[in-house]
């Protein structure tokens, strides 16, 4: 829809020319929930799209995910990794339809802060690390794990002014065995859960309860634990405030489907 | 900056924050539709450099050096693109309204995607035809039939319309622009009761570009009623356009005209307004109690609210034989208590009108109503003009369900006309549709029902509560009908009816289809189910032994008046079809683990509303063979302008391309009481036959006059007259009656015949996640003779996607003090591609003497039963029995698992 308060679009060549953070002001990435909104608030944009930022680089220590990556371009990544079969899947789990992945990017739905967010779901299930540029400048830019740098519905860990950069994928998550669950009150619909597991090659089992909970939790064990130890973890890690009420599921519904999902996952990856 | 439009270079200067939808409209591409606005629903959807996007929510100054194709740009009338060919023959729209988006995503499918539909088309939403008639065209299934000479009613022929709205130049309402248009915005109430105190305008009519502020002080005197019916007296004068005191969160406050919407926003951010909050209640119950804050008490009789001193909107009481004596006596009593959520109609195309003073001065409004000539007729009832002076009108009107059956935008906008002397737009956003916009009545239906040991139905008592919310509108209307056909549909001796309905300061309810029927019939169908189930009577049985059949009296409160009749009698007909498709089964099969259930619902529904409802047409003899037929009632997706075409085409023995509409404008017919309940074949319709036939008539009387035939002996065809051997032109008969040649023909409305549907359902259970298959899907119509059978079936399928999407997943939802919490199509769930399965759509053979050509209506009753056979399979499916809608997965586990612990 059209932001009527905006007056205007900075178009930053370089990061000197980001701007300091303000209340008016947001980056722009896709655009695609800016825009699905009011912002009545907004009076300037700051498309970041325009610092021509590789949308994937692989490193010496992963992947990196520039923040401005479209979902698109991610999910049709292909790579020898095994995890990277989650990213059309963490794509599809997503309510966007496929023509919204073409402008929608990976750090706009990581920083949107959405429970249903599938991006933080991903990166999260993989030990992503953001890579944050500071509002206070280069000497202060930090490095942040996604499943802390989301906090709540609609709350992150950045301060106005910080700009998230990328997403780091480690390679010991690129390399490990995932299954995953997506649950939601319809077929395609917005998800209610989406739980994501993984086995390194150390034998760790990581487990991400998201889209369910009201910021993704990582429980993590040494070994594939067993059913009851599961149970009992995910009932010492989540508790009953943190499963999300929204019209989505209900919490006591969502609390039943995830921990059902997490012993499928826990079987699948036995 | 340059963008390349449909192939032509343009320059163009997007502002800042605008969307490259609006900026394609605001350079006359009208093709490009608003439904969300917010990326959810596709129906603005365009190609960027060959890449479908949702335009809403793409920055416009990121157009800059790149080629946009919208769907006009795909094709034209004259040379479709073949996705819109393939949009034409399988009928694969009703409205229409998501028809651009919807092409502009297909043409971009490739073969493999056709295996993917329900992901690849998740981005689009259609509200009318289930999806079914879209997947068809998608894949190139061919549903119409080409026109030809000869009878043209019982073919599947296209929508006259139909290859301008696949290639979007099919104008909407708001498809328009009048040089110097200004917009209104709305400021709404941020509390749910408060008397507004002072409204201070200085800061906002600071605002560049603001033109106008109007506050209560600006408002008329008149109060009326936002629901249009017949008789204005239906529905109690108790709103304003702008009033002092504001009774649900959102109602206006003040309204702000302005150069662009934008200023007319800022306008309204810019207005102090102070407020005195009263007290407010949102529960039904509570609003009953002596204690609780009238919200009308200011009102006197003349408003015609029943008891403003107990928030009483209306009543309904009544009883035949003795319920109680025969709960006593009976073998088995089911009792319970049913209860139905606020739901949005979704229409695509928002509330919105344009209006101006043409050069005599007369206001015109063109605006997206069911209803222009009662809009016509309130409007110059709250503005003290005579009829002459105020023109109603639409456009294509994009879906209304009921919705549009309201006066919601127009008196904004003719308050801002005739103040201003120029011409002003007024547009709801998809929030204010869930915010501000009438929705379903909530119902609560408590129900006894008493059956003898042999399987005969003794006793039905309904104890009715409905939430009329902040405003009357249709309150009554939904109470006295949702009580009628669903209680009546059943043969027995002793019937009870209470109904209340009661203010509260939630928002108003108000029309939706099916009017009451579908929350009352979702408590008897699910009590009907479980008493058959008590008496060990298989569900088909129970209703074939119970339901009434010709010779019977038709009571429910009480014995229904003479003037509904059965002009035709298919019931027993449905529940044989939809029966004997459910044990043919269709193949489907359960996932492994899932439990299996079977269930069905019956309803009817009288085929014209009551209190009257009249349509008065004409018919005029053009040059070259053509005719040319006025009608009052509007196209909104039902499909009548089709039937109308086929119904002249049938008569006049020509074709349909031979018939020109003029249809919705106050200006072109006297009177048409309008699109709703189902009234667009039976009554304008039989109207318009009339009109037909008195034009078959003074032609062959021409004919027979000039060759000294007998009428009897001229037949009319497509060129002229055949008179034995003389063949007389129609050119020669304009002649011959002076170069005017137009007769008319009206309906009253009466009497009024009876329609009926069956739904059955087999579903799976998962009973761990309660997620729900529908496994097979079948409902069946008695529409007496289906005129066009191809969009009689696409209006049964969509009623049943609807419905499905009542029953399983919609609810607007509130914080419990007034506040809508689902504002935005992403946290309202509308039933996708995948969430619908086909239907099959099995019709009655029955001809109904009452209705044009033996048709009836079938417009919102295919809605009514599904509900309840969802409820009725799911019960039969794991025992438990879900008593509120919607019946979403959450509920459904709940209720297993409730069963699980009550069993253990």
């Amino acid at each position: 829809m059209d932001l009527g308060t905006v007056d205007d679009i900075l178009l930053p060549g370089s990061r000197a020319d980001l701007p300091p953070g303000r209340a008016d002001t947001a980056v722009l990435a896709g655009g695609t929930w800016l825009f699905s909104e009011k912002q009545d608030h907004l009076a300037t944009l700051v498309d970041v799209t325009a610092l021509g930022w590789e949308p994937l680089t692989v490193t010496e220590t992963g992947l990196e995910i520039a923040a401005t990556c479209t979902i698109e371009t991610l999910a049709r990544y292909t790579s020898p990794w095994p995890a990277t079969a989650l990213f059309p899947r963490c794509a599809a789990a997503l309510l966007a339809s496929f023509k919204i992945w073409k402008t929608a990017t990976v750090g706009g739905n990581i920083a949107l802060a959405l429970p249903a967010g599938a991006m933080i779901s991903l990166t999260a299930a993989l030990d992503g690390v953001g890579q944050v540029w500071s509002g206070d400048g280069p000497d202060h830019d930090y490095r942040i794990a996604i499943a802390d740098l989301v906090t709540g519905p609609h709350a992150n860990a950045l301060r106005p002014g910080d700009v998230l950069r990328s997403i780091d994928i480690p390679l010991h998550a690129l390399q490990s065995r995932t299954a995953m669950r997506k649950l939601a009150l319809s077929p395609l619909g917005r998800s209610a859960a989406v739980v994501i597991g993984r086995v390194d090659d150390g034998g760790e089992f990581v487990l991400t309860v998201s889209a369910s909970t009201v910021r993704p939790f990582v429980l993590r064990f040494t070994g594939l634990p067993t059913a009851a130890e599961l149970d009992d973890a995910l009932a010492a890690t989540i508790g009953p405030q943190h499963w999300y009420d929204d019209p989505h599921g209900a919490p006591d519904w969502r609390r039943h489907i995830s921990c059902t999902a997490a012993q499928q996952i826990r079987e699948e990856l036995s | 900056m340059i963008v390349d439009i449909n192939g032509v270079p343009t320059d163009v200067t997007p502002r800042p924050g605008q969307c490259l939808r609006t900026l394609l409209r605001e350079h006359d591409h009208f093709e490009v539709k608003k439904g969300c606005d917010a990326g959810d629903c596709g129906a603005c959807s365009v190609l960027v450099d060959g890449e479908p996007v949702h335009s809403c929510i793409f920055p416009a100054f990121r157009a800059a050096d790149r080629s946009v194709t919208t769907v006009a740009g795909l094709g034209t009338p004259d040379d479709l693109h073949p996705m819109q060919s393939r949009f034409v023959e399988a009928a694969g729209f009703q409205c229409g309204f998501c028809t651009a988006g919807m092409v502009v995503t297909a043409s971009t499918l490739t073969e493999e995607d056709l295996d993917e539909l329900p992901e690849r088309l998740k981005g689009n939403l259609c509200r009318c035809t289930g999806y079914r008639a879209v997947s068809d065209a998608v894949c190139g299934v061919v549903n119409t039939e080409k026109s030809v000479d000869g009878p043209a009613c019982g073919r599947s022929l296209a929508a006259p319309a139909s290859t301008r709205i696949v290639t979007g130049t099919e104008p909407y309402t708001l498809d328009h622009t009048p040089a110097g248009l200004l917009h209104a915005s709305v400021l709404g109430s941020p509390h749910a009761h408060a008397r507004i105190v002072s409204v201070d305008t200085t800061a906002a009519e600071q605002v560049p570009g603001v033109h106008l502020i109007l506050t209560a002080k600006d408002s008329p005197a008149t109060a009326f009623s936002t629901a249009r019916h017949d008789r204005r007296v239906d529905d109690p004068d108790d709103t304003h356009v702008l009033d002092t005191v504001v009774r649900f969160i959102g109602q206006r406050v003040a309204i702000v005209v302005a150069e662009s919407v934008a200023a007319a926003e800022e306008g309204c951010r810019a207005l102090v307004v102070e407020y005195d909050v009263l007290p407010a209640v949102f529960d039904p119950e509570s609003s009953l109690a002596p204690d609780a804050p009238k919200i009308h008490g200011d009102k006197d009789a003349t408003a015609r609210i029943a008891d403003p001193s107990r928030n009483l909107v209306a009543e309904l009481h009544g009883s035949t034989g003795d319920v109680d004596a025969a709960v006593r006596d009976a073998a088995a009593v089911v009792t319970g208590r049913w209860t139905t959520q606020r739901i949005q109609h979704v229409h695509l195309e928002t509330h919105g009108t344009i209006g101006w003073l043409d050069e005599t001065g007369k206001l015109n409004l063109r605006t997206s109503t069911q209803v222009p000539f009662l809009v016509r007729d309130e409007i110059c009832e709250i503005f003290g003009l005579a009829r002459d002076r105020v023109r109603v009108f639409t456009a294509r009107v994009g879906g209304g369900f009921g919705g549009k059956q309201e006066l919601l935008t127009e008196d904004v906008v003719a308050l801002a006309v005739l103040r201003t002397g120029r011409p002003v737009q007024f547009e709801f956003t998809r929030t204010d549709e869930f915010t501000v916009a009438p929705c379903r009545h909530p119902f609560r239906v408590d129900v006894t029902a008493a059956a003898s040991a042999d399987g005969t139905l003794t006793a039905l008592a309904i104890d009715v509560l409905t939430d009329a919310g902040a405003y009357g509108n249709h309150s009554a209307g939904v109470m006295f009908h949702g009580c009628g056909e669903s209680v009546a549909i059943y043969r027995c001796a002793n019937k009870r009816v209470d109904a209340k309905t009661v203010y509260t300061n939630n928002i108003p309810s108000g029309a939706f289809r099916g009017y009451g029927l579908g929350q009352v019939m979702f408590a008897i169908e699910s009590a009907m189910d479980d008493l058959a189930r008590e008496i060990d009577v298989d569900p088909f049985e129970f209703r074939r032994r119970n339901v009434i059949v010709p010779g019977d009296d038709i009571v429910a409160a009480h014995h229904e008046e003479d003037d509904l009749q059965f002009g035709s009698y298919g019931l027993d007909q449905c529940i044989d079809l939809a029966e004997a498709a459910l044990r043919r089964g269709n193949g489907e099969h359960a996932p492994a683990g899932w439990k299996v259930g079977e269930g069905m619902a019956v309803a009817m529904i009288a085929t014209i509303p009551p209190r009257g409802h009249r349509a008065e047409t004409s018919v005029a003899l053009l040059p070259e063979g053509r005719y040319e037929i006025r009608v009052g009632t509007a196209e909104f997706g039902n499909g009548t302008t089709t039937v109308h075409t086929q119904i002249a085409a049938s008569e006049l023995g020509t074709s349909v391309d031979r018939i020109g509409v003029d249809q919705s404008d106050t200006d072109s017919v006297t009177y048409d009481t309008g699109a709703f309940g189902s009234a667009g074949t039976v009554v304008a319709g039989k109207a318009l036959y009339a009109a037909v036939r008195a034009m078959s008539a003074r032609i062959l009387d021409l004919a027979a006059t000039a060759t000294g035939h007998r009428n009897s002996d001229c037949t009319l065809g497509p060129e002229g007259v055949r008179c034995g051997d003389r063949f007389v032109t129609l050119d020669d008969i304009l002649a011959m009656a002076g170069g005017t040649l137009v007769t008319a023909g009206n309906s009253g409305g009466l009497p009024r015949s009876l329609a009926f549907n069956v739904h059955a359902f087999r579903v799976a259970v998962h009973e761990d996640t309660g997620t729900v298959k529908i496994l097979q899907s079948v409902q069946s119509a008695d529409a007496g003779t289906v005129m066009n059978p191809q969009q009689c079936r696409g209006q049964v399928e969509g009623g049943v996607a609807q419905a499905i999407g009542s029953a399983l997943y919609e609810e607007i939802r509130t914080d419990g003090a007034g506040l809508v919490t689902t504002d935005s199509i992403r946290s309202y769930h509308v039933p996708q591609f995948a969430d619908i399965p086909r239907t099959e759509v099995l019709f009655a053979d029955t001809y109904d003497r009452l209705g044009p050509f033996g048709a009836k209506s079938m417009s919102e009753s295919p809605y009514n039963p599904v509900a309840p056979a969802l409820a009725n399979a799911i019960r039969d499916a794991v025992g438990a029995r879900l008593y509120d809608l919607p019946m979403s997965s959450d509920r459904v586990w709940r209720a297993v698992s409730g069963r699980r612990t009550s069993a253990e």
